[in-house]
């Protein structure tokens, strides 16, 4: 198996505050891996660092290539498609406008057509909205939005941060499956990061456990989730 | 009611151009979230450029044309060199920034130009328009070019990636960001775009107040009252706040005694603040709410 993210020494900093204390994994391709932590622990922070949204120092390669001091929309081009906390919408445009908007880097007007559709098949309630202004959506219809608008670059590694913020338990669950399914049939490679431990724990393979802004635990993810003293002290539940 | 049909139709005609100084000034400011005082000015010196133009043999069309991708070029630059430094720079700073520009064109163009007042050529005539002695030519013409830069750009935004693009960056810059668009180029592209759309109306109103380097002031507050009337977040309410204040600008200086020509301005102003007090968001802006 190759890796297809490397992160090594990352630190990283808001303003003179450092929120990441020399943190290092990485990923598989393929692998779904999911980062867990509690409030404040710096999960956000590590996928903004890898997108270069805050200022950090330290390594991380993508598929063997450096992404230190590129922009935020250069890194999209190398695959690499982040869904952010409080997902993003564009709330003032169209649902279709969004999965557009998604794929405005790729120069294949057939294939992102053929997505778009592809995309309605995935969230079959984006079909029904698809004209509707995306401001207008409930937070687990603008989550499937978000997740669909970052499939439409077809990118390689997809990072995901907070999915199940506010949503409804159901919701959740659908969501998950979903990502699963992307994982496996699609062939994209995820990066989530999840309060809720033991969902993304069900959901993932790999795992890392972060407590202020430095890895405290690694493994794979049935092996944590069966760790009862690691799920007591850390995961809380 | 001759007289009211009249000066409501040469109130859209002025109105057209507002429209148009109205668009220049919102396309901006949703980019970058300040008003630039010096848009007049900008487009008083894309109008002497096409001038100059047309006073070494070149043919009207052909000097608007060249005026527009100047106009184009040098918004870009613009936005480069003096605003792109300017992005994290406190409010006070910006305004420091398009006063120092507005008194640097207006300058320059009466140091290249001097100050006196210049005929401006009309393409379009001045006879009456369809015999009708309601508006002449060149209003027709104003309204006519003006629907058709309005027709291009809704087509632009609405239909073409790059359109689309500028407005993502626009309404979500950090969203945008995480698709891949570049931002800060999006904002130079709004201030070409900008740019030359206030070229345009510098050039269709110059037959009308004459070409000198002050000629844009009460264009421009104009255009400010237009913009903030019909909502400062929203393009298509500052074309229609553009004629709506063209229209109530004529109407009140025929019908209101003692306004006339001389107190057109401060009815402008007036409008501005009645505005700002009883719906600041404009007729067609949106509330900004924000989450605390």
């Amino acid at each position: 198996m190759t890796t297809l993210l490397t992160v090594k020494d990352l630190r990283a900093y808001y303003g003179q505050v450092q929120a990441l204390h020399g943190l290092s994994f990485s990923l598989n391709e393929g692998s779904l891996t999911t980062l867990l932590g509690a409030n404040g622990a710096g999960k956000t922070t590590t996928l903004r660092a890898i997108c270069n949204m805050v200022r950090s120092t330290g390594g991380i390669e993508f598929d063997g290539k450096p992404l230190n001091n590129r922009s935020t929309e250069s890194i999209v081009r190398f695959g690499i498609a982040h869904v952010p906390q409080g997902r993003g919408t564009f709330t003032t445009m169209t649902v279709e406008e969004n999965l557009q908007l998604g794929a405005i880097t790729r120069k294949d007007s057939a294939g992102i057509i053929s997505d778009i559709e592809r995309m309605y098949a995935h969230f079959p309630v984006l079909k029904q909205r698809h004209t509707q202004q995306a401001g207008t959506l409930s937070g687990g219809e603008q989550q499937m939005l978000a997740v669909a608008r970052a499939l439409m670059l077809r990118p390689r590694l997809m990072l995901l941060d907070e999915p199940s913020f506010g949503l409804a338990p159901l919701v959740v669950r659908d969501l998950f499956g979903i990502l699963g399914k992307i994982n496996r049939e699609d062939k994209v490679s995820i990066l989530v990061v999840e309060q809720n431990a033991q969902l993304a724990l069900e959901l993932a393979d790999q795992a890392y456990v972060i407590e202020t802004g430095r890895i405290v635990m690694s493994g794979k993810a049935k092996d944590i989730a069966n760790n009862e003293e690691i799920r007591k002290s850390y995961l809380g539940y | 009611m001759e007289l009211f049909t009249n000066q409501v139709l040469a109130g859209i005609a002025t109105g057209a151009i507002y429209a148009c100084m109205a668009l220049a000034v919102v396309m901006i400011y949703q980019a970058i979230d300040h008003l630039n005082f010096a848009q007049g000015e900008m487009a008083m010196f894309s109008t002497f450029i096409s001038w100059q133009l047309m006073q070494w043999g070149v043919s009207y069309w052909a000097a608007f044309l060249i005026t527009l991708a100047f106009s184009f070029v040098a918004g870009i630059a613009i936005e480069r060199i003096l605003f792109k430094p300017l992005v994290k720079a406190p409010v006070l700073t910006n305004v420091a920034g398009f006063i120092a520009l507005f008194a640097i064109i207006n300058s320059s163009a009466g140091l290249i130009w001097d100050f006196t007042i210049k005929q401006y050529p009309t393409p379009f005539g001045s006879s009456p328009f369809l015999g009708s002695q309601l508006i002449s030519t060149h209003q027709a013409g104003m309204i006519g070019v003006t629907v058709l830069l309005l027709l291009g750009l809704y087509f632009f935004f609405q239909y073409t990636r790059i359109g689309l693009a500028m407005r993502a960056a626009a309404s979500v810059p950090e969203s945008a960001r995480l698709v891949g668009i570049n931002t800060s180029w999006m904002i130079a592209l709004g201030w070409g775009m900008a740019t030359a759309i206030g070229s345009i109306a510098g050039m269709l109103i110059a037959p009308v107040v004459f070409l000198e380097p002050n000629m844009m002031g009460g264009v421009l507050i104009y255009g400010f009252a237009a913009a903030v009337l019909g909502g400062l977040s929203s393009p298509f309410g500052a074309v229609v706040g553009g004629f709506l204040v063209g229209i109530f600008e004529n109407l009140a200086g025929t019908y209101i005694p003692g306004v006339g020509n001389e107190l057109k301005l401060p009815i402008a102003l007036a409008l501005i603040i009645s505005v700002l007090v009883v719906k600041p968001a404009g007729l067609f802006g949106r509330h900004i709410v924000k989450r605390v």
